[in-house]
Formats: structure tokens, C-alpha cells, sequence
């Protein structure tokens, strides 16, 4: 809570610590590695893409780091403390398909929900939840839509509820799980719009991105990644044919393969 | 698997009408009144057994009800079923302790076993290749199983026919007593108070387990604690309920509450509500009903006021969609009158004042009666007034008439234009957008085609000026025939 504490009044967090730090992170679904020793020092106060082959993990990168995936050897610190310990700074825009629209709640309740993790277990939603619920939907253009049911939204509307949600948890680490995934061109524009705004005021974006020509428009780094980091750097020096050949061409590296044999054989690893 | 738990379930009357015919003897011996004498008895709450029955309802009604809501909204209507099959051993058990009816022991019995039960599919789910159904089908079974031979069991036993285990399976209200209301109550506030104070942790691991977890809710904890009054509330229901049937006092009420609202908390007193209609409901029934088995008439009641939801639910019911569509269809009606009567009135370059009947039958192609019926339509809604079988625009009229020729020309423009579609083709998507086509996409068409007037088969595209003004073009000569109806 004492972090809580600091971002409201400054909304600037800590430069001196980083902000999401990772190590020989492996990660596996039935015995069958899906990330591999991963490493990682995160810089504060960027835009961040991680972008890679279907099935190179990049969604599974980040549900380890959340600590939704059990996790096979490795850590991951979140401002230099394990996450558990400090939940409320990090912020996360889930994948759309990964519930229900047709759930009973309309739109400010699923913003409110990003609030939750600060109240505290059994606590109610006050006044000031309220205004902050109100002002994300303002951001994300959603405040005429507050009292819908979630299945009456379009596509690009919904993700921008999830957007809204995560602004209502004020993080200073954000995770978003393909947040431009079948959107319109509108939304796609207000979405890159208020995540530039987060990391104005210092913030840390990590975006699981599929499109590579806007990748390189859209975030400050890159991390590549198939199974392990191919490169990690700034978009100007990573963005190159032969980074982006050594992660997309030859879907059947070794590292795959073994990975395969692994399954196979029942793991020993 | 739906037929297999028929089965069971039919194994399961056969079971029990086998032994309930002992002690029903008993029972009717001492209800000779008639069914107006016995719903009296029910209503002033005389009899101390009607009491503990009617209690005993509204708790369980209360406690399934609001514990349904996030079985349906978590999709674990199945675990609820199995759940409830599974805690028929510990019953069993629980009464074997000390071969005697004592709530308590059979109450912790029937909630281990209920919970080993869900650990059981839990764990084949970890272990093994098996997918959810599957896994829970099969648990459901097996306990069931065991827990039926051993009910059979402890009827053989000296002292087991008068027991009134059997009522476990079908439940008997009038069976309760005062003991099995104090739990019932003890189980049903701590369900009500859980509720209250866990509800944002509840609605949100419901909705989104994975944020929840993330920003540091205690997902694993809530799922444990529902599982835990899941079981206790399963339980307190068996007695009043029967095995057999309890999982449909989960479900039943809250689906219901989940055609009617859109918002948990409401759905929550909504099944809430219904459970307590429908178990006092039941126990009614079958109190006037001489003691009929009480669990099946307590699930018919709810059943009813499911299908009453389904019905005359005011947005997702069958009736509001049936009457929203007819007054869609009788709508698009009218617009197609309006627009025949602009079409009469644009042959005649808008000379005449009025449209006759005559004219739009014949464009319509319509018997005469028809067309005075659609000017009648027209005349209540105030688009057109009728005088000696000619037609006349209201201003209102006009303009409605105005945007739908508008909007069906613009379309049909829009479609060969931009979508390349031949001018012969057009018509009949034209005729069905025509009718829906907001504000803000005409402008927006209009700007793509540049504010065109002339449509594809040559006629005049009111615009808005015209429309508004209620104006109508004045003589665009029609192009030679292209084919096209509009």
C-alpha cells in the first residue's frame, strides 16, 4: 500500500530502481519449454513492443512475469522486489478473448474493477474511485458508453475498456497482451495515444504486438523474441532484416526441435 | 453424459419409490384433511413441522440462490451437479457415525465428501489427458454410486427403514426439525454475510481471473471459499431437496435472474428472490400435496419461473423480441407506403397535391383494402392525413418519406460506386438499409459520394435542405428505363 501511496500524490515512480528485471526464465506447457532462459533488464520510462512468431511465447513471457503460469526455473523482479509483493504497481490489459462479454456488468463496473487491487480485500469502492474510474473512461472516449452492458460495445470499444481498467490501476509497469488485436483504425490511434501519454509521465509499457510495419512506428524498443531473445535494444538499431530474419525465418530452429523431443520423451528437464 | 445422469437419476426413483412405500403408509394416516384444510395449515403456520418447512425453504432458497449466480456466471454449472451427487456418501457416512439422523455429523460428512469429490476432478484434470466434462461425469457417478448402495444398506439395518435417510434423495420439507433449521440458518448467514463483504472480490475473479490474480486479489482463496459454501449450502439443501435435484436449485433461479438483468449484484437478488419463490413454492405444494416428495415440486416451481423469465423478460425475453420485431416489421410497413406515395407523387413531378388510393394501389400493386389499411397506419402515427380516399403528406410525413428515398438511392449510388456492384443488383440490400440507415451514415455517405443527386438508375437524390424543408425535388426527368424499381 505504501506504493499505492506514492503514485498518487507524484505519479512518478522511482527512477533508481528497474523497473522489470528477468532471469533464465523458462517456461513450460506439459513438459514442452515454451520460453527458454530468458533474460531481460527493462528500462524505465519507454514504450516497449515485444513482437515474434506465433508460438515464440510472447504472450506466455508476460502472463510468467504477472505470475499467472507457474514458472520451470527463473525469476522475475519487479522493481527489484518479486511481484507478489508489490501487485499494485504493475498494471495488465489481457488479451479480449480471455473472458466472457456477456458477463453482467456493464462498463464502469469492469473499469472499477482496475481499482480493486489498491481497496484491499472487503473494502468498498468510494468516492474517489468513482471519479478516477470516470476520468479513465474520459481518456479512452468512453464515458457516453459508462452504463452499457459490455456486449453491446464494438470490438475496438471493448478493448479500450480494458484500456480504461488498467489506467484506473495507476501502475507504473504495464503489460497489454495485444491490445491493438482487431481494432479500427480509430481506436487503434486513441489506444497508441494515451500509451505514449503513460510513458511521458515515466511510465513503463510492454505491448505483445503482431504487426511489424507499425512496431516500428509505434514503440521506443523492441524485444524480439522466439522462444528466447533474439535481440533487445532500441527500435532503430533491433529493426533490422537480419534480426527479423533470425526471428521469424527458420520456424524450425533447434531450439524448437529439442524442445519437441523434450515433449516427446516425457522431460526430463 | 446428459443420458447418462438421466439414468441415474431414473435408477434413482426406482430406489427410492422402492423405499419410500414403507413409510409413506405411515405418513398419510396422519393427513386425512383436504387440500383446502391443508393450505390453511400452510398459511397460518400453526403446525411447528410447516414452520421448520417453510424455514428451512427461504434459507435454502436464499443461500442456492445467491451462490447459483456465480456457478452460472463462472460457467461451473456441471461442478455445481457434481458436487451435489458427490456428497451423497458422506451422508451415508455421516449417518452411520452414530446411526442417527444428527445434522452436524452428517453435515460434515456430506461437505468432505462433497469437496473430496471436487479435489478428485481436480486432480484427473492435472494428471491425466482428461477434459472437464468428462472428468466431472465420472466423479458425479461413482460417488453417486457408492452413496445409493450404501443408503440401500442402512435401510436394511434393524433400525434403517425408519431412519429417513431415503429422504436424502428427494427430499421431504415436512421432514426438518428444529435442529436442521439452525444449521440451515447458521449456513445461509454465513453465505449472506460472505457475499456482502467478498462481493468485489467475487465479481471480479468471476469475470476475470487473470487480471483479479494480477493485481494481487486472492483468486485461489475465493475459489476455495465458494467451493467450501457451495458444498455447506449443497448440503442444508439436501434434506429439503433430495440429491438428485439440488443442483437445480443452484442453477435454475439464477439462470432465470440472468435472462431478467444485467448487472451481478441485481441478478443476485433477482435469484435470491426466486429461490426463496420457488422453495417455498415446492414446499407448498407438497404439503397439499400429502407429502409428494418435496425436491421435484420446489424445482418445478422454479422451472416456472424460469420459463416465465424466458418469456416476459423485458429485453432478452421471447415476447419482447417477438413484439419489437412485428413493430419493426410493421414499421418498415409504413416507410414502404410513404416511400410509394413520394414514387407516385415523383411520376406526376410533384404536380398534385394528394396521392389517390386508386394510384398507390396500383403502384403497390395492392388490392384497394390493403392500401386503406396502410393509410390508416399512416393517419395514427401522424405521417399522412385522408381525405375522400386521397392521400396527403403531414410535414412529418414528407420528410420521413424525404430520407427513406433518400437513403435507398444513396445506398444503391454508394454500392455501385464503391463497392462495384451492378446498377441491377442494388435494389434489394437497398430496400432492407433503407429502413436503418442513421443520421451520421447518410452525412458520411454523402461526403464519400461527393453530395451526388442523381442515383444509378437516373432519379433525383432528395437532400437534406429538401428534406428538412419538406421540400421535395422539383422535376427531375426520369432517365430512360434502367430497370430498377425505386
Amino acid at each position: 500500500m505504501k506504493a499505492a501511496g506514492e503514485s498518487d500524490t507524484g505519479n512518478v515512480p522511482s527512477m533508481t530502481t528497474t523497473p522489470l528485471e528477468i532471469h533464465d526464465l523458462t517456461v513450460a506447457y506439459h513438459k514442452k519449454p515454451v520460453l527458454w532462459g530468458v533474460d531481460l533488464v527493462v528500462p524505465a520510462g519507454q514504450l516497449i513492443g515485444i513482437v515474434g512468431p506465433n508460438g515464440a511465447g510472447k504472450s506466455t513471457l508476460i502472463k510468467a512475469c504477472m505470475g499467472l503460469l507457474p514458472v520451470q526455473s527463473g525469476w522475475v523482479k519487479v522493481f527489484g522486489e518479486p511481484l507478489a509483493k508489490q501487485p499494485t504497481r504493475v498494471g495488465y490489459v489481457p488479451q479480449r478473448e480471455s473472458v466472457d462479454w456477456d458477463f453482467p456488468v456493464n462498463v464502469s463496473d469492469v473499469v472499477m474493477m482496475g481499482r480493486y487491487g489498491r481497496l484491499g480485500v472487503g473494502r468498498r469502492p468510494r468516492a474517489e474511485d468513482r471519479e478516477a474510474v470516470k476520468a479513465c473512461l474520459e481518456k479512452v472516449k468512453l464515458l457516453p458508453f459508462a452504463n452499457r452492458q459490455i456486449s453491446n460495445l464494438s470490438g475496438g470499444q471493448q478493448q479500450r475498456v480494458f484500456l480504461a481498467r488498467a489506467l484506473a490501476q495507476e501502475a507504473d509497469l504495464y503489460f497489454m497482451d495485444e491490445p491493438f488485436a482487431g481494432v479500427d483504425a480509430a481506436t487503434e490511434a486513441a489506444i497508441i495515444t494515451v500509451l505514449r501519454e503513460l510513458r511521458d509521465q515515466g511510465k513503463t509499457i510492454i505491448v505483445v504486438h503482431h504487426d511489424l510495419p507499425t512496431a516500428r512506428q509505434y514503440f521506443d524498443s523492441l524485444l524480439l523474441l522466439n522462444m528466447n531473445v533474439v535481440a533487445f535494444g532500441p527500435t532503430a538499431q533491433v529493426f533490422t532484416g537480419e534480426l527479423l530474419q533470425k526471428t521469424y525465418g527458420g520456424r524450425l530452429t533447434i531450439l524448437s526441435e529439442v524442445a519437441q523431443t523434450l515433449a516427446t520423451n516425457g522431460g526430463q528437464r | 453424459m446428459k443420458r447418462t445422469w438421466g439414468q441415474l437419476a431414473w435408477i434413482g426413483v426406482m430406489m427410492a419409490v422402492a423405499a419410500s412405500t414403507a413409510s409413506a403408509a405411515s405418513v398419510s394416516d396422519l393427513v386425512e384433511s383436504s387440500a383446502w384444510a391443508q393450505a390453511g395449515r400452510f398459511f397460518t403456520l400453526q403446525d411447528p413441522s410447516v414452520r421448520y418447512a417453510v424455514a428451512g425453504s427461504v434459507l435454502l432458497g436464499l443461500s442456492c440462490g445467491l451462490l447459483g449466480c456465480f456457478i452460472v456466471v463462472r460457467k461451473m454449472a456441471l461442478v455445481g451437479d457434481a458436487l451435489s451427487h458427490a456428497v451423497l456418501p458422506g451422508v451415508a457416512v455421516g449417518f452411520l457415525w452414530n446411526m442417527s439422523k444428527d445434522p452436524t455429523t452428517i453435515f460434515i460428512g456430506a461437505v468432505i465428501a462433497g469437496l473430496l469429490g471436487t479435489s478428485l476432478v481436480s486432480a484427473l484434470l492435472r494428471t491425466t489427458r482428461l477434459k472437464e466434462d468428462t472428468a466431472l461425469g465420472l466423479v458425479l457417478a461413482s460417488f453417486f454410486a457408492v452413496g445409493i448402495a450404501m443408503v440401500t444398506m442402512i435401510q436394511r439395518l434393524p433400525t434403517g427403514n425408519k431412519s429417513g435417510i431415503d429422504k436424502f434423495l428427494f427430499g421431504q420439507a415436512s421432514a426438518l426439525g428444529g435442529d436442521d433449521v439452525t444449521l440451515m440458518a447458521v449456513v445461509t448467514t454465513a453465505v449472506l454475510g460472505l457475499v456482502l463483504v467478498f462481493y468485489k472480490e467475487l465479481l471480479a475473479t468471476s469475470f476475470d481471473p487473470g487480471f483479479a490474480r494480477s493485481s494481487g486479489l486472492p483468486a485461489r482463496w475465493v475459489h476455495h471459499g465458494l467451493m467450501l459454501m457451495l458444498a455447506a449450502s449443497v448440503v442444508i439443501a439436501l434434506q429439503a431437496v433430495g440429491v438428485v435435484l439440488v443442483s437445480a436449485m443452484l442453477i435454475t433461479p439464477a439462470a432465470a435472474a440472468y435472462l431478467l438483468t444485467d448487472r451481478l449484484h441485481r441478478m443476485l437478488g433477482l435469484a435470491a428472490a426466486f429461490g426463496v419463490l420457488s422453495g417455498v413454492g415446492g414446499a407448498f405444494l407438497s404439503f397439499v400435496g400429502r407429502d409428494l416428495p418435496t425436491g421435484p415440486l420446489m424445482v418445478l416451481a422454479a422451472s416456472v419461473v424460469f420459463v416465465g423469465a424466458f418469456l416476459l423478460g423485458p429485453r432478452h425475453g421471447v415476447l419482447a423480441r417477438w413484439w419489437l420485431r412485428r413493430s419493426g416489421q410493421a414499421r418498415t410497413r409504413r416507410e414502404n407506403t410513404l416511400k410509394s406515395i413520394y414514387h407516385v407523387a415523383e411520376a406526376e413531378d410533384f404536380r398534385a397535391e394528394g396521392v389517390t388510393f386508386n394510384d398507390l394501389a396500383e403502384r403497390r400493386r395492392e388490392t384497394l383494402e390493403d392500401v386503406r389499411a396502410q393509410a390508416k397506419a399512416l393517419e395514427q402515427h401522424g405521417l399522412a392525413t385522408v381525405t375522400r380516399e386521397v392521400i396527403y403528406f403531414t410535414p412529418k410525413g414528407r420528410q420521413r418519406a424525404g430520407e427513406i428515398v433518400r437513403n435507398h438511392r444513396l445506398w444503391e449510388l454508394f454500392l455501385t460506386e464503391s463497392a462495384n456492384i451492378a446498377p441491377d443488383h442494388v435494389h434489394d440490400d437497398a430496400e432492407k438499409i433503407e429502413h436503418v440507415l442513421g443520421e451520421s451514415v447518410v452525412r458520411d455517405l454523402e461526403r464519400r459520394l461527393n453530395f451526388a443527386r442523381v442515383d444509378p438508375h437516373g432519379r433525383a437524390i432528395p437532400g437534406a435542405q429538401e428534406i428538412h424543408a419538406g421540400k421535395v425535388p422539383d422535376g427531375v426527368r426520369r432517365a430512360p428505363e434502367t430497370g430498377g424499381e425505386a
